[in-house]
Parts: C-alpha cells; sequence; structure tokens
C-alpha cells in the first residue's frame, strides 16, 4: 500500500485513474492528427505496435508480480498512455523492433521493476525514448521530411513496408526517402540548424531551407499547436497543473530570447523554440506526469523553470538536436529533493523567520 | 570503496593461531581430515555463490562493468584477478606473523601492486591484444576491493593452505560473474560470443567464435556502461530468486518444543 503524498488542498472527486489517463489520451489526438497529416501513417502504426507490446507486457509482468485484479491494471490507462506517449516521439519511418524494445523496455524495467504506477522515478516514456535514442542512434534520427517535401508518394500500404522491411515497394530504402530534389538528405529543423550552425551559416541563411517551411518549421509548428490546444483543454479539465507549463515554457522563452537579442546569428528565435521538436508534448503531456513530477506548486515552478533551461542548454550546445527527453529524466531526477526543499507550510504554523521574530 | 573494505573486513584483534598438534590415533586423523575436508567445501561454497565477490559482496564493481562487454575481456580480467588473488592471499597468510598491525594495508598493497605489475607485464607479453583492450583496468585490479579485503579478512589470519584455496574460489566466483555478465552482454550487443578469444587463448581459439544471431545494427546500450548495470541487476535478482526458492524448497525444521521438567521436591 503507497501513501499518497499530494499538497494541499486536499480535494476528492470521484475520477478514477482510467478516467483521467483517459481524458490524457483524448487530448492527444490533435496532435496525433496533425503528425498525420504532415508524417504519414508511420507514428500511428508505431503506436498501436507500442500499445500491444505494452499491454502484453504489463500482461506478463502483473502475472508474474501474482497481483490480483490483474484486469483492472492492465486497462488503467497508463501502460496505454505510455505507449502512446512513446510512439509519438518516435520517427515515423523507424523500423518496427524499435517500437517494440522502447515499450518493453518501459513497461517492464523503467515501470513495473520500481513497483509499477505511481512508483517509477522516471516517465517511462521518455527514458525507453533515451534508451533507443543512445543504443539505435542511426534509426532514432532517421526523421523524413514531411509528406509535401518528399519525393516519394508514402501512403499507408509504402509506410507500412518501409517500417516492417525498411524499403517501400517500389525499391526506396530509407535513405532515399529523405533526399529531396537537390540530392540532399534532409532532416528536422532543429538538426539541420544544429549542422548549419557547425559549418558556419547564420540563421538567416540557414532557415531558407525548405525544411523550415513559411514560419518556424513546416509541419512541426502546426504539430506543436495542436499539442497546446490538447494541453490546454487538459489544463481547462484540471487534469494537470498549470504551474509545469507556463514556467517551463516561459524559461524556455527567456533563455532563448536572451540568446537572440545578443547574438541574433547564431541562436534561433524564441517562437522557432517553442514550435520545434517535442515542445508542447513535453510541456503539457510528459512534464506535468504526476508520478515523477514535483508534488508542491512551488516545486512544479522549479521543475519546469529547470527543465526550459536545460531544454536550451541541450538544444544549443548539447550533441543531441533535441533535449526535451533528457532534460525531463533530469529533472525526474531532481523532482524527490525539489520536493524536500518546497513542502508546502502546513495550515496554521508560521514559516522558521517568523517564528523567530517572535521570539 | 575502502570505506566498505573496511566494514567487511573483521576486526584482526585476536591473532589465532592455528596450530597443528600431531594426532594421537587413527580415529582422530581420521575427524581432523574429515574437519578440513568440511572447512573447504565452506570455503568452496563461500566464494562460488553465498559471498561471491560479485555479487552479494559486491566489491571491484568498476572493472566488474567496465570491461564486460564481450566475454574475451571478462576472461581476460577474471583470469588476471583469479591469478592476483591467488598469489596475494598466500603471500599475506605466510608473512602474517611478522606484519605490524598499524601498518597492515600499505603491506597489503605493496603485495597485491607487485603481483598486478607481474600480471600486467605478462599480459603485455603474451596477450598484447586483451592488454590494449583491458586497458586502465588491469593496472587498476590494485584498487579491487575483493582482493585487499580478503587479504584482510581471512588471508591475514589463516594459514596459506587454506588462504591459497580461498583465492581461488573467491576469484573463480568472481571470474564466472564476470563470465556470465560478459556472455549477456555480448550476446544482447553483438550477437555472438567470444569474439576476439583468439587474443587471449591463442590462435586457434579463434574457431571458438559463435555466431548466435545476426543484427543489423548493434544494441548499444548493452555495450554501454548502463548496459551492465541493469544487467548486473538481473543477475543478482536471479541469485536471490534462486537462494530463496532454495529457502522455501528445505524442509522447515522443526521449532524444538521446550518441555518443562518438574521437579518434585517431594520424594
Amino acid at each position: 500500500m503507497a501513501f499518497w503524498i499530494a499538497s494541499s488542498p486536499h480535494n476528492h472527486n470521484k475520477a478514477e485513474t482510467s478516467a483521467l489517463m483517459r481524458l490524457v489520451i483524448y487530448a492527444l489526438i490533435p496532435g496525433i492528427f496533425a503528425q498525420w497529416y504532415f508524417f504519414g501513417w508511420g507514428n500511428i502504426i508505431h503506436i498501436s505496435l507500442a500499445v500491444f507490446t505494452a499491454l502484453f507486457c504489463e500482461f506478463i509482468v502483473l502475472s508474474i508480480r501474482n497481483k490480483n485484479n490483474i484486469s483492472k491494471q492492465l486497462f488503467d490507462g497508463s501502460a496505454v498512455l505510455t505507449a502512446v506517449l512513446l510512439g509519438i516521439c518516435l520517427p515515423a519511418i523507424a523500423p518496427w523492433w524499435i517500437s517494440i524494445i522502447g515499450a518493453m523496455f518501459a513497461i517492464v524495467i523503467v515501470k513495473q521493476l520500481y513497483g509499477g504506477l505511481g512508483h517509477n522515478p522516471f516517465n517511462p516514456a521518455m527514458a525507453a525514448y533515451v534508451m533507443l535514442l543512445i543504443s539505435f542512434p542511426l534509426q532514432m534520427t532517421s526523421w523524413q521530411p514531411p509528406l509535401t517535401l518528399m519525393t516519394v508518394d508514402l501512403d499507408f500500404a509504402n509506410t507500412l513496408n518501409v517500417i516492417f522491411s525498411g524499403f517501400t515497394k517500389e525499391g526506396y530504402s530509407v535513405e532515399q526517402l529523405r533526399t529531396s530534389v537537390d540530392g540532399f538528405t534532409m532532416a528536422t529543423p532543429l538538426d539541420t540548424l544544429k549542422t548549419d550552425l557547425g559549418i558556419g551559416f547564420t540563421v538567416f541563411e540557414s532557415i531558407e531551407k525548405n525544411v523550415f517551411g513559411e514560419h518556424f518549421a513546416l509541419g512541426w509548428e502546426w504539430i506543436n499547436f495542436a499539442f497546446l490546444l490538447g494541453g490546454l483543454v487538459l489544463i481547462a479539465k484540471k487534469a494537470i497543473a498549470w504551474q509545469t507549463p507556463v514556467s517551463f515554457l516561459s524559461s524556455l522563452f527567456i533563455c532563448s530570447f536572451i540568446a537572440y537579442t545578443i547574438t541574433p546569428d547564431s541562436s534561433a528565435s524564441t517562437m522557432f523554440h517553442w514550435m520545434t521538436g517535442g515542445c508542447m508534448l513535453g510541456a503539457f503531456f510528459i512534464l506535468t506526469d504526476p508520478v515523477t513530477g514535483a508534488t508542491s506548486n512551488k516545486g512544479r515552478f522549479i521543475i519546469g523553470a529547470l527543465a526550459g533551461l536545460l531544454v536550451y542548454l541541450i538544444r544549443t550546445f548539447g550533441g543531441y538536436p533535441d533535449g526535451i527527453a533528457f532534460s525531463i529524466l533530469l529533472c525526474n531526477m531532481a523532482a524527490p529533493l525539489i520536493d524536500q526543499y518546497t513542502r508546502p507550510r502546513t495550515y496554521g504554523h508560521h514559516t522558521n523567520t517568523k517564528q523567530e521574530e517572535a521570539k | 570503496m575502502s570505506t566498505k573494505t573496511e566494514s567487511i573486513a573483521t576486526s584482526s584483534d585476536e591473532n589465532d593461531e592455528v596450530v597443528d598438534t600431531p594426532p594421537q590415533d587413527d580415529n582422530e586423523l581420521a575427524l581432523a581430515k574429515e574437519s578440513r575436508r568440511e572447512e573447504y567445501k565452506e570455503l568452496a561454497k563461500q566464494g562460488l555463490w553465498k559471498n561471491n565477490p560479485g555479487l552479494v559482496q559486491l566489491l571491484g564493481l568498476c572493472p566488474l562493468l567496465a570491461v564486460t562487454a564481450t566475454v574475451t575481456n571478462a576472461l581476460g580480467l577474471g583470469l588476471a584477478t583469479l591469478l592476483v588473488l591467488v598469489c596475494s592471499n598466500a603471500t599475506v597468510s605466510a608473512i602474517r606473523q611478522w606484519v605490524p598491525k598499524e601498518i597492515r594495508i600499505p603491506i597489503f598493497v605493496l603485495i597485491i601492486a607487485s603481483f598486478v605489475t607481474c600480471v600486467q607485464l605478462l599480459m603485455n607479453a603474451y596477450t598484447f591484444g586483451i592488454y590494449q583492450s583491458l586497458g586502465i583496468f588491469l593496472p587498476l585490479i590494485v584498487t579491487n576491493c575483493a582482493i585487499i579485503g580478503r587479504a584482510e579478512a581471512y588471508a591475514s589470519k589463516n594459514p596459506i593452505k587454506q588462504a591459497s584455496f580461498d583465492g581461488l574460489m573467491m576469484g573463480l566466483g568472481f571470474a564466472l560473474v564476470l563470465f556470465v555478465l560478459g556472455a549477456i552482454r555480448e550476446i544482447l550487443g553483438q550477437g555472438t560470443l567470444f569474439d576476439g578469444a583468439n587474443l587471449l587463448l591463442g590462435d586457434w581459439a579463434s574457431v571458438l567464435r559463435i555466431e548466435v544471431f545476426h543484427l543489423d545494427s548493434q544494441f548499444l546500450l548493452a555495450i554501454l556502461p548502463p548496459g551492465a548495470f541493469i544487467a548486473m541487476g538481473f543477475i543478482i535478482a536471479l541469485k536471490n530468486a534462486i537462494d530463496s526458492y532454495l529457502q522455501k524448497m528445505k524442509p522447515k525444521e522443526t521449532e524444538k518444543a521446550i518441555e518443562r521438567v518438574r521437579v518434585n521436591f517431594d520424594s
């Protein structure tokens, strides 16, 4: 039996875990739809693979652990949510075993070995994503360009072929799919910008490339916008606390704004940081995980600000183009310590300083 | 890590001298033989399973986790540690009467360091490939807590024969864990077994290489240090599971019923 650790006010409502998880999954739908619109069927295939694997692994581990009432725990939605989040993060044309290994790792090692739902120190989806990223760097960075830029028509059957065999029906390889009309391999906007800055281009020269589209990042901006929308719904429904995303986004905004004001040639704009990569997904859906995040409001502000700073630092100075997953894992590690130092004042008690004054 | 050694080493206040008195008759001789056999059996059990330096004492984890990416490397380090452990235990035990208690640790370290230097030079001469792939972890055997722990906790208080046997068993236990961890990581990481065994055992050993399954891309997690931690955790969990299973299978000892003796003062 675990004690609930939550800060006041201790409101009670009758919502069950499964209802909350279902709400979060519904809120992800606009983002998944945007991904489907810009990048094709790949992510939906990966999501379904991951969901099946996660449920299967959850069932196996729960039966080994001799839990009673397996079906209730199995379908409480937490495993499904983990798998959906993982599937969203994966590159759309990654091979099939990527999502299977990822979902297995997330459920068996990150979640169940630590004691199951509510006991995991790390967010399972993000831990699995990082594991995949460092284990299979080639497959995990084979991001396809948005469909409008691709030379090959990637329909559902073709995507399925690419995921399971590595080639389309016409025989194009993953590498060829990523090649643009002029023969260059296209990458994500964040990756492209990082490479270009590394070889001496300025930001303004780099964003002339077609992966950046008209605004910030072709496709990605709408996906992030859709996740923002879903996140706002969650806040309105009081499923997540508003403090974490607000503090995360403003921290990232402030960091990138300072850099942009000082050296506009070598730093991307603030909106580019907000609207590319997994920024909004991380802010609203992953950082707000009630298990691995901070519990008090002050703690949530600190976690969000820390995550924003880390994301900016990793994106700008780190070896990987996007740092959402890494910074969230680091924040998960810091969460117990932050909780320790941000305990809310118990009602009726004074803070230490006031006590000393009274003496 | 040195604090760990200290805590495991028992206090060496009582320098129990084992005086071998000549046994009187055949019966006593057989009894002494039997008890000695029991002692060796217990030493073997402690080193290989019950008190395994890798799985239970968790000593020497740094080389254990760092070099076990392949079976060959693991075997190389395991054999080197085994050799050093046997020699240092024997030497420490041989000079135990003349070592002042106050400076015993520096003396043990010196002994271990000289043996490690020998082993390092030997490997440099005969197995250069392994010498190169083990790198800094070969000289680092000096700081392996398993070795100094055994010298302090056992060899400094027991006669040479038992001490070297203890070193052999502890070393075997450590090498065994290294081997299992290396095998798991090599299979998961590259899909092979005994890759590069010819570097350690000579040219004939290149036939030992087994391709378990073919991987298009290496599973880097298993080769990187985090994979070693995860695999190590699984091995320790497996050992504990086996132990608790054996415990359960054991026939339960019935509790001795305490019977009160009725004393009748009247009679």
